[in-house]
């Protein structure tokens, strides 16, 4: 489905990450709904390979700040963002369409880290939330793990990409809160019935909370705040931690379960 | 070729184009993105005596044309400042650095220009800060207040001072006055006005702080006024600030009073925002037929 990595297994082995920042202009391939109010933009131009992990601040036509979003897969001249109508930012990102231009700045963030390399890593997704671990599933099995996918969702119109975690993942789990599709209720229900060693988690804070709590495996969580610049020149989405403050969009998104205090 | 240089409180700026304070951190992070020596001068995060980790978050709210932004002044303290960032920033630039100092006292305030100003070229006593308590703005809405701490700070400052006043006031044209008396080198003009939104459909604040500083380029004509009636009403040199997006933006500012110019919330949209603004401005001084720009300053009557 991926279809503009043609080969994801090449790509993603050159995924050597430049960690530098770049304002980028892209072209359009696709805009389209893939779920309730989701929509998934494919875009092509001179841009590298983009971490797992990291994300991309959106430039939108009549919006002042930025739309911070992550990358959902990445590969050298490809870029996949899947987001959420929430508002006026992403309403308009929906309406654009084929050929027209993107200017985004990224890749920003720390990105998930995958050493040491878990071998059965579960990946939990909270709606929205679900779409950067996309690129994340296809690292770890590029790099010899097999990871599992835990994802949640309101309701089955709400999910999606779900081919290409099936492709990825040794084993994929919805749970829906109406119970329309998969396992009814949360993630958090499902947690103890899972053979598991490391997780990684994306989603509204208090899912992450919860998982965080509920889990005793070490993790990584990636957060979200709203956002000035996200490249970490205003502080203003700093949060506490363990370490001292940090700010989410430089030292973050993503944090060690140890290092977040709640 | 055009003459973009300015003469700020004796200093020598290639260029008029400054990152504001609390836009551009201690320069570490902007200078992932560009050379920084390209700059006029450089305003560094506001500090305090004492760390300060700053409001809770949501901090930052969007509006048409413009942001709202309660940070509540974080920065490491001014040890840390001075004993580390401003090291670390001097090793790859070399043009003029503005300190920015904030306090909820004047002893405070003393204290940490003391600890800074040998360390910089420019100090910006920040006055006008709408996000803390009984600090900062406190002093820049009260002509005698604003007097005492720029007379005390004066003692004590080996650079220029320059005092950043906040539009949260009925006239600033006397606290303007009322810090020229008091011993002020400079004025910077202006802080964020202070603003709200609130999210409908939580029926809340959209920042935690409920209230916040109102930025960007909604702001300029205001920033623009203000620049224009302390210029009339003061002698002292004025670096304009609020809104300011191109090098036009600069030009209009310099017109109106301003002898040196910042940009703010426009490098938050765009990390290159200083740098093409610096470049444009010859290019935008040779369509209006400027080859001197000091020349400009303050030329509305
Ligand atoms: C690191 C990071 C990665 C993200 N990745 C994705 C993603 O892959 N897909 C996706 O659909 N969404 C993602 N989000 C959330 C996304 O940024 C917001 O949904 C989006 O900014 C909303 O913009 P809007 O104009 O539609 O909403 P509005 O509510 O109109 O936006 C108003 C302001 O609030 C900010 N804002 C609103 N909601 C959020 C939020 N949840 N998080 C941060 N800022 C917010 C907006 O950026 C804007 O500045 C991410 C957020 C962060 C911080
Ligand atoms: C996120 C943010 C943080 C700021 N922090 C400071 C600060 O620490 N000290 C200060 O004097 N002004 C601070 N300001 C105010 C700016 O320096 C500037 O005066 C104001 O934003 C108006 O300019 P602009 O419209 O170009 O942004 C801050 C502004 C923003 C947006
Ligand atoms: S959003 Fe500006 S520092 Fe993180």
């Amino acid at each position: 489905m991926i279809k503009h990595c043609k080969n994801t297994k090449k790509a993603t082995k050159y995924c050597i990450f430049v960690s530098v920042m770049n304002k980028y202009l892209l072209n359009i391939i696709s805009n389209s709904c893939v779920a309730k109010d989701v929509f998934r933009m494919e875009l092509t131009g001179e841009i590298p390979a983009l971490k797992c992990g990291s994300f991309v601040e959106i430039a939108v036509e009549g919006c002042y700040l930025r739309r911070p979003i992550s990358v959902c897969a990445s590969c050298e001249g490809h870029l996949t963002l899947v987001y959420k109508i929430v508002g006026e930012g992403t309403r308009k990102m929906s309406e654009l369409s084929y050929g027209q231009k993107v200017d985004l700045i990224g890749g920003l963030g720390n990105g998930f880290s995958l050493s040491p390399l878990p071998a059965h890593p579960l990946l939990i997704g909270g709606g929205i939330g679900t779409a950067p671990l996309l690129q994340l599933a296809t690292d770890l099995r590029a790099a010899g793990s097999t990871p599992l996918l835990l994802a949640g969702f309101n309701s089955a119109s709400d999910i999606f990409l779900e081919k290409e975690f099936t492709d990825l993942c040794a084993q994929v789990i919805f749970t829906t809160l109406d119970g329309s599709r998969g396992i009814q209720g949360m993630v958090t229900e499902v947690l103890s019935s899972l053979h598991f060693d490391y997780f990684y988690a994306c989603g509204p804070m208090p899912m992450l909370k919860a998982v965080s709590t509920a889990i005793p495996h070490p993790g990584q969580l990636s957060l979200e705040e709203r956002m000035g610049c996200g490249f970490g020149i205003c502080m203003g989405c700093s949060i506490q931690t363990a370490g001292g403050p940090k700010r989410i969009c430089k030292e973050g998104p993503v944090f060690r379960k140890e290092e977040l205090l709640w | 070729m055009v003459n973009t240089s300015v003469n700020l409180c004796g200093i020598t700026l290639q260029n008029p184009v400054i990152p504001a304070s609390g836009t551009c951190g201690f320069g570490a992070e902007l200078a992932e993105w560009y050379d920084l020596n390209l700059l006029g001068a450089i305003s560094i995060k506001g500090t305090t005596l004492e760390p300060r980790f700053g409001n809770p978050t949501p901090r930052i709210a969007e509006c048409p044309n413009g942001m709202l932004n309660s940070v509540g002044l974080q920065n490491p303290g001014v040890e840390t400042v001075a004993a580390e960032e401003i090291p670390r920033l001097k090793k790859h630039y070399h043009q003029p650095i503005i300190a920015n100092i904030s306090g909820f006292s004047i002893d405070e305030y003393t204290a940490c220009c003391e600890r800074i100003c040998n360390s910089v070229d420019l100090v910006e006593l920040n006055i006008s800060c709408p996000n803390v308590h009984n600090g900062g703005m406190a002093f820049g809405t009260s002509a005698t207040e604003a007097a005492r701490v720029v007379s005390a700070v004066r003692k004590v400052c080996s650079r220029p001072l320059v005092v950043k006043l906040t539009p949260n006031v009925t006239d600033i044209t006397v606290i303007a006055r009322a810090c020229e008396e008091a011993g002020a080198d400079g004025l910077t003009l202006i802080n964020t006005l202070l603003g709200m939104r609130i999210d409908v459909m939580r029926r809340k604040p959209v920042l935690a702080n409920k209230m916040g500083g109102f930025s960007g380029a909604a702001v300029f004509p205001i920033a623009l006024r203000m620049i224009y009636q302390v210029h009339l009403a003061c002698r002292i040199p004025i670096i304009g600030c609020g809104g300011v997006s191109s090098a036009r933006d600069v030009i209009e500012m310099m017109m109106a009073g301003a002898t040196a110019v910042q940009v703010g919330s426009e490098n938050l949209r765009n990390p290159l925002a200083c740098k093409e603004i610096i470049e444009n401005l010859p290019l935008e001084m040779e369509k209006l037929h400027i080859s001197d720009l000091k020349e400009f300053i303050g030329i509305i009557q």
